[in-house]
């Protein structure tokens, strides 16, 4: 066997700062064959982005690298003086970023930044430059490069200024190019653009990829050998088929158990309970012990060794060990249990129903601040949810889903349309009245992290509700109620006089779920409530809402972009594309046989975490076009790949297909 | 002797915002999250040593903020009070304030500034340099003595001084062994090596270097103008530290009278937007297009001519000083809240969209209630940070204004004052600096260290350094 490419040894990075140091990486060892896309995963806190900081010597200031060897093609790293540095990074291993937005300077053109690259790592100049930039801007699909090359990021939407970052990152063909979550600030469909880009630009180039991401969808589609990390070690290194047929380690069989996808609708997701541990503390043995539901009673205090577990395929832990071998049968990972949600179709009447909901944006100009036009963030809609229900509401940033949210709890003001709850028209009532009525409708918001008030203690912040609307007479009443509601939501009582700034995202989330409960509503909006999280958290937050939705009889409109997340919780589903709903029905129908050229894409663009199902590609082209001009006719007829001459000129009408299941497309099939 | 304590405004001011420094105190020491940047100025060592200097300005202020009046031999049987308001400070200073000479002197001079024709012992006039009243008097042969004496008085006053220091250096290891359970002995040690969680190394170098300077100070003072005179032949150390309180009241309570109207009109500008924005913005715009000071010398001509015809109001002249320098901190209050203003409203306008603005509102949580429990608990961190920065603007603001007659009342000591008495005199040859320089290094010194102050405040509030200061 021929060396690999990069042979990282031992490696341990500590960050210093606070009471004791963090060891970010501990002892991590891999190697990356030429030309071999090799993924990290892990949750957020495992050490995944240190990891790559470290090869590159790009740690911040507090960061510093303890130990180990990273070898690239034979030659150590660590050993090079950071102007020998420079020349690797950029030249021999390059990087692309998470947030594309902030990789790129907003106040230089595209092109010149490319032409930095080109200069610094080359021996061109002059025209061949110009030339070597439209070949790089080609070479990630940029359309119409030249003209392209001239503009400044702010012009240009995500998905292009990852191309761009590409193109950066390509300029002077590396050996290796690692990315940092390259495709997880982007929609789907850009996504599933980005990474087979990735993929052919790594199959045609030969080039090494060192692939970090949280998505086992995105390691699904694009990598070849995979390292599952956890607190900052590996703990199971194995070829994609094989880690995909049959992941080894009980940490990696609990992340695909918590795949909103994988588990039947009715059942319970597999959550691990509690989070990583803190990295500024002694192990004593395996570090995902206290989460282990298998754990062995020498798991606790003795380091796990390495273990075959298949050809290539290589596991830390003790089950695996000579004695233990075979303990791992599927018995023993606890299924679930299954609940019964024996649903019940009884159509009563709606709880919720939304017609014709607009809210536009005025767009001002000039000096006395004209309004010229309207940015149509939701732009007719209509929807209905009856009692114990959950509508789910998919769509890609940009579309207006959580404007439909907000402007039903009218925290913006909608500006036409009727939102009637409980027989009463919401958006027809007064301020007085409306502060009353705020009870039957709650949220729950995306980013646990904003949704809680630092300043304010939990019981003040779960109480507040209650309060402002004069729910419970006394004193001692809101306590104990505050008691349940904690409770209820998985939290001791002792968490009341605290602050925000201790809990960890989940945490947040169900104290969130507990202030938006305390009221006790009918209806709530759920606006991402788990797309900040890792997903074996998510899965948590997921079981909490469904047995609440059980036991209290509660409506959900569920707001997300993730399939996989919305086809698990709703029971109806409507897709919305530039403000308008294009397909809604019953979630079988719709996810199962979509009829919207724009669901079909959205469904295949969605990364599955099966290496063997690769779903036919529908490749939508471009972005989402801007609200405030949508194209004429239908939205989506510039990205539709069957678009009929009609669908440029005139908006097509519903159309139902089944009792249910209704579309808004002019294609008959 | 009797005496009767006497209440200024300002005096009431002062001990107010002590109180609400307290009470403030008190608050925090139950809420860890709140204690937990001043815990981080605590660490900061350059923030810690301006505060140890910060803290001597302030209380030769405080001691010069306790007025009263001592009594006099009863008339008619009637207890009476003398018509001069005294200080705590003026009774420690009591021998700088009471020898008084005829005129300029240099500092540590035995002899006036100016020739006089004099009669000398022979009998004869003559033009020469007299004898000061008090300055070196206890020299009976100046030219000769004067210089051992003044090394000899230093010297004892520096080792009194250092005794002092080393008792206070002491005390310190004393409490922090106390806190840390262990001996004296490794207290020290831990001092020194700056491993307290508060810097007392830092604490007691800017200590140290005061009593450097203080202690022969406070040993010659008795016996000579250590700064020199001025033109009435006033003590220039007396009036240097006297101007300490007017600086200090006029940077907090006019840093004070900004906060309101900064804080509620920034907030409401940025939470209700729309019409109120507008007028709340136009206001500041126009306000701050206003040359400030045209606005504080048109203000402070009113206040004055309103006090003047008004005696009965305010029967002596330390009153109307004291109500003269009110009116000026409310002034330049008034004239400078803009720019925190400003601040406000952008970080509401980006506030006011977060999360758990919203979900208040979907409670149907009011508008005020949202805006006082929500909003400006998060604003405070730029509101501290606002604050500590603008004081030494406005000690310096003082400082100009005094100088060109429009600040605090000609009878009132400030560093103002003192720069204007002393500008006329820098031509003259040989020319009289002291008046000048010593208002300017004590100027100086407090500014800095309000500067300091303020550096380490806003490292230790400002959340975007927050959280580089946590990754790094």
């Amino acid at each position: 066997m021929t060396a690999p490419l990069l042979r990282v040894d031992g490696l341990t990075t500590v960050i210093h700062g606070g009471s004791s140091p963090l060891r970010a990486v501990d002892g991590l060892s891999f190697d990356i064959a030429a030309g071999e896309t090799f993924a990290l995963v892990g949750e957020s806190g495992c050490g995944k982005s240190m990891t790559a900081l470290s090869v590159m010597r790009l740690l911040p200031e507090a960061g510093e690298i303890t130990g180990g060897r990273v070898e690239l093609q034979g030659g150590n790293l660590l050993a090079l003086p950071e102007s020998r540095m420079r020349d690797v990074r950029g030249h021999r291993v390059a990087m692309i970023f998470q947030e594309p937005g902030l990789s790129l300077n907003p106040v230089m053109t595209v092109g010149d930044q490319i032409v930095e690259s080109v200069r610094r790592h080359t021996a061109l100049r002059g025209d061949a430059v110009a030339a070597r930039v439209l070949e790089l801007l080609d070479a990630v699909r940029m359309p119409d490069a030249k003209r392209r090359a001239a503009e400044y990021p702010f012009q240009m939407s995500g998905g292009m200024k990852q191309r761009v970052m590409i193109a950066i990152a390509l300029a002077c063909d590396p050996a290796l190019l690692i990315a940092d979550e390259p495709t997880t600030a982007l929609d789907v469909t850009v996504q599933a653009q980005v990474l087979d880009l990735l993929r052919e630009l790594q199959q045609s180039r030969g080039m090494a990829m060192l692939l970090i991401t949280h998505d086992l969808g995105v390691v699904a589609q694009v990598a070849q050998r995979v390292a599952v990390m956890y607190a900052g070690q590996i703990v199971e290194t194995a070829p994609v088929d094989a880690f995909f047929a049959g992941p080894a380690h009980p940490y990696a069989r609990k992340l695909f158990a918590s795949l909103p996808e994988r588990a039947g609708r009715g059942r319970a997701l597999a959550a691990i309970p509690g989070t990583v541990p803190r990295l500024d503390r002694v192990f004593a043995g395996c570090r995902f012990a206290e989460r282990c539901e298998v754990a062995l009673p020498q798991c606790a205090d003795t380091l796990p060794q390495w273990h075959e577990a298949g050809r290539d395929h290589a596991v830390s832990c003790h089950l695996y060990g000579s004695d233990e071998r075979g303990a791992m049968s599927d018995e023993r990972m606890t299924e679930p249990p299954a609940s019964s949600s024996s649903s019940l179709i009884t159509h009563r009447s709606s709880l919720l129903e939304v017609e014709d909901l607009k809210v536009w944006f005025p767009v001002r100009k000039g000096l006395l601040q004209r309004t010229v036009g309207h940015v149509r963030a939701v732009d007719g809609v209509s929807l209905a949810i009856a009692p114990g229900r959950t509508l789910g509401l998919v769509g890609e940033s940009g579309c207006g889903k959580t404007t439909v949210g907000k402007g039903l709890l009218r925290l913006v003001e909608p500006t036409g349309g009727r939102v009637v709850i409980d027989g009463d028209d919401f958006l027809a009532l007064r301020r007085g009245e409306l502060r009353r009525r705020r009870r039957d409708v709650q949220i729950i918001f995306q980013d646990p992290y904003a949704s809680l008030n630092p300043r304010v203690r939990i019981g003040d912040a779960l109480e507040e509700g209650l309060l402002a609307l004069g729910v419970g007479a006394d004193a001692g009443w809101r306590q104990s109620h505050i008691d349940g509601l904690l409770a209820e939501v998985g939290l001791a009582p002792d968490v009341k006089s605290r602050y925000p700034h201790e809990f960890s995202g989940g945490q947040r989330q169900r104290i969130a779920i507990a202030r938006a409960l305390a009221v006790e509503p009918k209806l709530i909006v759920c606006d991402e409530p788990t797309s900040a999280l890792d997903v074996s958290v998510q899965a948590q937050i997921l079981n909490l809402l469904k047995r609440l939705q059980r036991e209290r009889g509660l409506s959900y409109l569920f707001i997300s972009h993730n399939m996989a997340v919305i086809e698990y919780m709703a029971d109806e589903v409507a897709v919305m594309y530039l403000g308008r709903i294009v397909e809604q029905g019953l979630v079988g129908e719709v996810l199962r046989a979509p009829r919207h050229p724009y669901t079909r894409a959205l469904l295949a663009a969605v990364p599955v975490a099966d290496p063997r199902q690769q779903r036919a590609a529908i490749r939508l082209h471009g972005d989402l076009p801007s609200p405030q001009d949508p194209p004429a006719g239908c939205h989506f007829h510039p990205r539709c790949p069957v678009a009929l001459p009609q669908c440029s000129v005139e908006y097509p009408g519903e159309k139902s297909w089944s009792a249910t299941h209704r579309v808004c497309c002019h294609l008959r099939d | 002797m009797p005496v009767r304590i006497e209440l200024l405004w300002s005096d009431l001011a002062v001990w107010l915002l002590v109180a609400g420094v307290i009470g403030l105190v008190l608050y925090t020491r139950g809420r860890p999250h709140l204690g937990a940047p001043w815990m981080k100025v605590g660490r900061s060592a350059s923030g810690m040593a301006a505060a140890t200097v910060l803290a001597a300005f302030v209380l030769v202020g405080l001691l010069d903020s306790v007025h009263y009046r001592s009594a006099l031999p009863p008339q008619d049987g009637k207890p009476a009070w003398s018509t001069e308001l005294r200080s705590l400070l003026d009774r420690v200073l009591e021998p700088l304030r009471a020898k008084r000479e005829k005129t300029y002197s240099a500092p540590l001079a035995t002899h006036l500034f100016a020739k006089e024709t004099l009669q000398l012992p022979d009998g004869s006039e003559g033009r020469v340099y007299p004898r000061l009243r008090h300055g070196g008097a206890h020299l009976a042969d100046p030219q000769a003595d004067r210089a051992r004496d003044i090394a000899v008085k230093s010297l004892r006053g520096l080792s009194l001084a250092l005794l002092l220091w080393f008792a206070v250096a002491i005390v310190v290891s004393a409490m922090v062994a106390r806190r840390n359970g262990t001996d004296i002995e490794a207290a020290w040690r831990e001092v020194w090596a700056g491993h307290t969680p508060l810097q007392w190394r830092a604490v007691l170098c800017a200590l140290g270097v005061l009593c450097l300077f203080a202690g022969p100070v406070a040993a010659l003072a008795p016996h000579y103008h250590v700064l020199g005179t001025d033109k009435v032949g006033q003590d220039v150390l007396y009036q240097a530290l006297k101007s300490i309180r007017t600086g200090l009241v006029i940077g907090t309570l006019a840093t004070l009278v900004t906060l309101p109207f900064a804080l509620v009109l920034g907030v409401m500008a940025g939470y209700f937007r729309g019409w109120v924005d507008d007028v709340i913005q136009y206001l500041y715009t126009t306000l701050s297009s206003i040359p400030g000071v045209l606005l504080i010398a048109a203000a402070v001509l009113m206040m004055q001519v309103y006090v003047e015809n008004h005696p009965e109001l305010f029967p002596s002249t330390e009153i109307r000083a004291d109500v003269r320098l009110l009116a000026l901190c409310v002034i330049l209050g008034i004239t400078s809240w803009t720019g925190l203003c400003r601040l406000l409203r952008g970080e509401v306008l980006k506030l006011r969209e977060l999360e758990y603005i919203q979900a208040a509102q979907a409670f149907g949580v009011s508008r005020w209630r949202i805006m006082m429990r929500h909003l400006t608990p998060n604003l405070m961190h730029i509101v501290m940070i606002a604050l500590v920065m603008d004081f030494s603007g406005l000690v310096l603001a003082e400082a100009v204004l005094s100088y060109i007659g429009v600040g605090v009342d000609p009878s009132m000591t400030s560093f103002g004052t003192m720069i204007n008495g002393a500008r006329l005199e820098m031509a003259r040859e040989p020319m009289v600096w002291w008046s000048l320089a010593a208002a300017f290094v004590f100027m100086l010194t407090l500014v800095l260290a309000a500067n300091l102050f303020a550096d380490a405040v806003r490292d230790a509030f400002d959340p975007r350094l927050i959280v580089a200061g946590a990754r790094a």
